[in-house]
């Protein structure tokens, strides 16, 4: 039996929009209030989703003591109370929560004791995003 | 095709323990949900059915018979109960949130007039919930 497993972590950090490609005039034309020079920051929650056979003698997915470890030592440690513009991640790309997401995806494919079906990152409660990698989302 | 999700919930009891393990093993794997005199959470569960709207009563289903039916082969059956005591499929199989979902799709197959089932998602906390979608 396939079941999916989703968890919801949560940490709040900063950051600020903007891109060293456009001037400063643009930079405000696109990114508006995002751009404000000191940043600004969010209530971040992330919901990661795995699936996989459930193991008939846990009734597990995976084991969720070893997701909530994965995701402290390697989203809630390096995201939690940061400002997102000073971490590796962001030095090349806008901190988006479409760069987020995506790099939040690319961290949990490094969890191996299940299979990443998708991560949904709300920036706020009224935005959120979901990325799977390069598969069609609409039927998950 | 439209998906329509219908929300129940229901409070129960459980623990994680299996009866091949010794009980370190146990503590081991499953941690504070191994404790033997049971905890419990307000479940919430999220039914998913498919269907054609009828064209005549713009309906999927008829919302209230899809309520009657999942209070009569889930709530009634685990609500202020102890799933690992009380309820059958649960006196070999762990109540984990994941076999919860399995055990509500195998009570409430085939038993929706006009519908395909399509998801049973079942909330054990905010943070934490599984889905099935009948993939054996
Ligand atoms: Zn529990």
């Amino acid at each position: 039996m396939k079941a999916y497993l989703s968890r919801r972590y949560h940490f709040p950090a900063s950051h600020r929009l903007h891109s060293d490609a456009y001037d400063a005039e643009q930079n405000r034309a696109v990114f508006g209030k995002c751009n404000h020079p000191h940043g600004h920051g969010h209530n971040y929650a992330v919901q990661v989703t795995v699936s996989g056979e459930v193991d008939p003698e846990t009734g597990m997915v995976c084991n969720l003591a070893d997701l909530d470890a994965f995701a402290q030592a390697n989203l809630l440690d390096r995201f939690d109370h940061t400002n997102l513009n000073l971490l590796d991640c962001f030095r090349e790309s806008v901190s988006t929560t479409e760069n987020l997401t995506i790099e939040i995806h690319r961290i949990f494919r490094g969890f191996t004791a299940a299979h990443l079906e998708r991560v949904h990152v709300e920036e706020t409660s009224n935005n959120s995003f979901d990325y799977a990698g390069n598969v069609d989302l609409r039927f998950i | 095709m439209i998906l329509l999700t219908r929300k129940a919930e229901f409070s129960s009891a459980h623990f994680y323990w299996n009866d091949a393990w010794s009980e370190e093993e146990n503590r081991r794997v499953f941690g504070k949900c191994a404790n033997r005199n049971g905890h419990g959470h307000n479940y919430t569960l999220e039914v998913t059915v498919a269907g054609e709207v009828d064209p005549v009563s713009g309906f999927v289903v008829d919302l209230k018979q899809l309520k009657d039916i999942l209070e009569r082969e889930v709530v009634s059956v685990y609500d202020h109960r102890h799933l690992n005591l009380e309820v059958p499929e649960f006196a070999k199989a762990i109540p984990t949130t994941e076999n919860i979902a399995i055990a509500i799709w195998q009570r409430l197959e085939g038993k929706i007039p006009n519908a395909k089932l399509h998801r049973v998602r079942v909330y054990e906390m905010p943070d934490l919930f599984a889905d099935f979608y009948g993939e054996r």
